[in-house]
């Protein structure tokens, strides 16, 4: 049978604070273990929690930013659940009173054009710490590390709106993408700080009833989730079509097998037990509070992109590539600003600058590029300003990248500047000379000839000469009218 | 001789008549002497209430004191956090326990440099009215050491009414400071919810915990609240309120043409002991004969008060208590094989059986399928039992009431029974239900002889008017101060 697949993520973010969400501690990745923790976070006897009210404004914006309906009062409630990453044995979470609920997300297509996915609901939580199982003889313990414990985490539940394994990759990239652009989030996959969860089910092509999902956890990069969609459309249309059932669970991927293998089952799960959290106040959203986080909003994506078509001329295309990412719009953005040339520099940036990137780890951003947007801006005035031609500039890109110098000066170092008069005139001579034929041709009307004239005048000067100069300084010399 | 108050003793002090050190040395004397028969304290600190009584002393010769309460004794329960010091809430769970920091109320005591002698014994996790649920043993009536001291601030009430503290730091989520003070003829306030911040206190039931005084009078009660109340930045649900000079309002009110609310419900039940009953008549006359207008009320939602503490309450610490796995402190049942038998091992060796009765309690109130016919009734009765005070409230000043329908009780007479134990606190629940203050005091002896309080309810941050209605009827009961524990060290 054909199956049609049903997507929804659950997408969690650690938020950009500089403390806790509940406690002063720093939230800095990849300190030595414990060394982050005070007694809140550590979940001692008699410690209680105080929310960070930056981690409520970015959760705020965010909400705003997707649309959502947001509540008067929003509360915090206990998830109650054992696990030693989890020092209260609860999780502070929200679970009535989420800050938004009823958004949506508008994610680009390309030729399918825009889709509208919903967005459930928004909800404040704190992350968990991590548990460290060291293998081999003699380790017959774990080892745990609570420096993430308490970072501010955003959950971001969406509908099962998504249907193809193409919709889920362009949710996430728009996901990553408008997260970027409230700064609320680092957004680092490997890190942990962005993470989507994945919830599929597949149904008969044409029913319009849900078939039986799965949530699928530890999914560290956006291409594992692709992976694991196809891995999972394979694991349930096989049973399906065996006549079985999908079992409503949590699954865990195992990169090293590619497949997700059964975490628990739905039906035994834990009751979470849920209630208010007596130790913290309601949370009042005022409209001063709504207009001031609106006002804060910045330009997203999706409207970028509309402007770079609108008023900088370039292709829906183009534009999408461009504003996909914050950090390479704003590095064009940049560029365009030291010099006015917004195709060529998209060509660069989408080319020259989207292939170093490309060879880099997942979470890498231009702005960690050796060109900086001056630098790419300087090259393509320099371009335009015939100081050198696209030959040279190929040439030195590369060195750019390699050694971070300017164009200027790696022109200059290279001796890649273009010859002049004096220095090419022997070259030309000597190509005449060694040429009577094509010479003669050239003098008798063939002005197509010059080509070869001056292929071999460029091999000389090693591409240095500006090739109309060239063409006109040939045709001086052999007495042709241009 | 009766015993000393914290605020004589302060003037001793300021007068130069004793030092802090001569003072905290003939209390750890007389916690000694006395500890034997009584066992008020999990922990006595001796030498670390030494240098402090010293640290003081130098502090008073150079003119650099930090507060007029500066180098005088306290006793704290031991479910108040204390950097280095074991904090144990007399649980076997946290027997090993010893904090890395101080709770907001111990750090402003040693702010004012007051001078810490011990923990106090309690029933375990604050769950209890008679220290019989301690796991370090009970906790003996200096009044009749056959006889309970309350609870579930047992070492609290019985080390201030045996002289072994000048005063003390209890903490109330149903009656645990009134109780205790009733059946060891003492003052015990809780004051309102927010008044005074839990950061550093183990808690119970987080909506109706509090910190309160227990003292031997109401002055003491004034100023030891004074000390520990104000907002705290650590905690989100300290009121972010300015704190009275409650000690220096004292005698600026007056009972005279103010209203004194008397609820049927609190009076008219049966099983009050006819001492009790007795003390209790005197009180209201007394109040009457200062003026105070007695006003018959109504609350009609204090039947419902047990059932709904007990839902609430109990809701509460289940997931409170899940923090003691033996996974990062605490009691941990060694050579276990995975994690989820250390957890239920650790857990039910660790854990006495009135604390495991109210884990599971809550844990089925808290229950999906369970919730709304459980945990989220109660809240709606507690909305309630909360209307009854207001209505009440707005036709009167204070409440009066008993503290408890009976006197301290022998040993092993309740204990068996957790029903008729939890009828102690059927006077007292009610109020940390509604989040208001209330205080007991001192107000007759009945059967055997022993201490009976009463109590009188305020509104909302009302500690002023309370404690000015407290000190006037102190004045005129004439009972405060009068007789002294037989166990008393003296």
């Amino acid at each position: 049978m054909s199956y049609e697949i049903v997507i929804g993520f659950e997408v969690h973010t650690e938020l950009k604070t500089r403390s806790k969400v509940w406690c002063g501690c720093a939230t800095t990745f990849g300190a030595p273990p414990n060394t982050q923790v005070c007694p809140v976070c550590l979940g001692m006897p008699g410690s209680l929690p105080v929310l960070n009210e930056d981690a409520f404004q970015l959760s705020l914006k965010t909400a705003l930013a997707l649309n959502c309906e947001v509540p008067e009062i929003s509360t915090f409630d206990r998830k109650n659940y054992y696990y030693p990453d989890l020092p209260k044995n609860y999780q502070i979470s929200q679970n009535d009173k989420f800050l938004g609920q009823k958004g949506w997300i508008d994610v680009d297509l390309g030729e399918a054009g825009i889709k509208r996915i919903r967005i459930n609901n928004i909800h404040l939580e704190e992350d968990a710490g991590k548990n460290i199982h060291p293998e081999g003889k003699g380790h017959d313990y774990s080892l745990v590390d609570l420096n993430r414990a308490g970072t501010p985490l955003l959950e971001i539940v969406t509908e099962p709106d998504l249907r193809t394994k193409e919709e889920a990759q362009a949710f996430m990239l728009a996901m990553r993408s408008l997260l970027q652009y409230l700064d609320v989030s680092d957004c680092k996959m490997q890190e942990g700080s962005l993470r989507f969860e994945l919830n599929m089910s597949l149904r008969p092509k044409g029913s319009d009833k849900f078939g039986t999902k799965v949530e699928v956890k530890n999914l560290n990069s956006m291409s594992v989730v692709l992976k694991c969609i196809d891995a999972e459309f394979e694991r349930q249309s096989e049973l399906l079509d065996d006549g079985g059932k999908v079992a409503a669970e949590t699954r865990l991927w195992d990169e090293v097998a590619m497949v997700t293998r059964s975490m628990r089952s739905k039906e035994t799960a834990n009751d979470y037990r849920y209630f208010p959290d007596p130790d913290l106040v309601d949370v009042e959203i005022t409209a001063d509070m709504i207009a001031a986080a609106k006002g804060s909003l910045p330009e997203l994506p999706l409207a970028r992109r509309q402007r770079f078509i609108d008023s900088l001329g370039l292709s829906p295309y183009d534009a999408g590539v461009l504003t996909a990412s914050k950090t390479t719009a704003d590095y064009f953005e940049a560029a365009v600003a030291r010099h006015n040339n917004p195709k060529t520099l998209a060509n660069w940036v989408m080319t020259g600058i989207q292939s170093w990137l490309n060879e880099q780890p997942e979470d890498t951003t231009v702005e960690s590029c050796p060109i900086k947007a001056e630098s790419l801006a300087e090259m393509v005035a320099l371009i335009d300003s015939n100081t050198i031609n696209s030959n040279i500039a190929k040439k030195v890109f590369p060195l750019m990248l390699e050694t971070g110098k300017r164009p200027s000066v790696i022109v200059e170092e290279q001796g890649l500047k273009p010859m002049d008069d004096t220095a090419l005139d022997p070259l030309i001579d000597e190509a005449i000379a060694a040429n009577p034929k094509i010479a003669e041709d050239i003098r008798g009307g063939k002005l197509k000839a010059i080509g070869a004239l001056m292929g071999s005048v460029m091999k000389k000067s090693g591409g240095r000469a500006n090739p109309d100069a060239l063409t006109a300084r040939i045709k001086q010399k052999l007495g042709v009218e241009g | 001789m009766s015993l000393p108050c914290a605020h004589e003793l302060a003037r001793q002090l300021a007068d130069g008549t004793v030092t802090s050190a001569a003072l905290t040395e003939r209390y750890l004397k007389a916690i000694e002497r006395t500890e034997p028969a009584l066992h008020s304290f999990v922990t006595v600190t001796g030498q670390r209430a030494m240098e402090a009584a010293r640290a003081s002393d130098a502090r008073r010769a150079a003119g650099s004191l930090l507060s007029p309460l500066d180098g005088v004794p306290i006793a704290v329960k031991d479910n108040m956090i204390t950097e280095g010091v074991a904090t144990t809430c007399s649980s076997k769970i946290l027997g090993n326990f010893v904090p890395p920091y101080n709770g907001t109320v111990i750090q402003k005591l040693q702010d004012a440099g007051l001078v810490i002698l011990g923990k106090t014994n309690l029933d375990e996790f604050a769950m209890g009215s008679s220290s019989e649920n301690s796991a370090f043993g009970v906790t003996r009536n200096p009044w009749d050491t056959n006889r309970v001291p309350g609870g579930s601030s047992a070492g609290s009430a019985s080390c201030v009414a045996a002289g072994q503290a000048p005063w003390s730091l209890g903490s109330d989520t149903g009656g645990s400071i009134r109780q205790p003070a009733s059946f060891c003829g003492i003052v015990g306030l809780k004051p309102t919810y927010g008044r005074v911040s839990r950061y550093g206190l183990v808690a119970f039931a987080s909506s109706l915990d509090q910190i309160g005084p227990m003292t031997l009078d109401v002055r003491d009660a004034a100023l030891l609240l004074e000390t520990i109340s104000g907002h705290d930045p650590k905690d989100s649900t300290s009121a972010k309120l300015p704190v009275p000079r409650y000690s220096e309002e004292l005698e600026k009110g007056s009972l005279r043409g103010k209203k004194v609310a008397r609820p049927r419900e609190f009076f008219e039940i049966d099983g009050i002991e006819p001492g009790v009953k007795a003390v209790l008549d005197n009180t209201i006359e007394k109040l009457a004969s200062l003026g105070a207008e007695i006003v018959d009320v109504s609350m009609p939602h204090t039947k419902y008060s047990i059932s709904c503490y007990y839902l609430v309450a109990t809701a509460e610490a289940s997931s409170n208590l899940a923090r003691y796995d033996g996974a990062q402190y605490g009691h941990r049942t060694p050579g276990t094989k995975n994690i989820v038998e250390m957890y239920s091992k650790s857990r039910a060796e660790g854990f006495g059986d009135e604390v495991k009765r109210r884990i599971m309690i809550g844990t089925y109130a808290l229950s999906a399928g369970y919730y709304d016919a459980y945990y989220l009734k109660a809240l709606k009765v507690r909305t309630l039992i909360k209307r009854d005070y207001d209505e009440a409230l707005a036709k009167a000043d204070l409440i009066v009431a008993p503290t408890s329908p009976f006197v301290a009780f022998p040993f092993g007479s309740r204990s068996a029974d957790p029903l008729s134990m939890y009828l102690c606190d059927i006077f007292t629940l009610s109020l940390n239900l509604a989040g208001y203050c209330g205080l007991s005091m001192p107000a007759g002896f009945g059967e055997h002889g022993l201490p009976v309080g009463i109590q009188l309810l305020a509104g909302a941050f009302q500690e002023t008017k309370l404690l000015q209605g407290a000190w006037e009827l102190e004045q005129t009961l004439g009972v405060t101060g009068t007789r002294t524990a037989p166990a008393a060290a003296v």
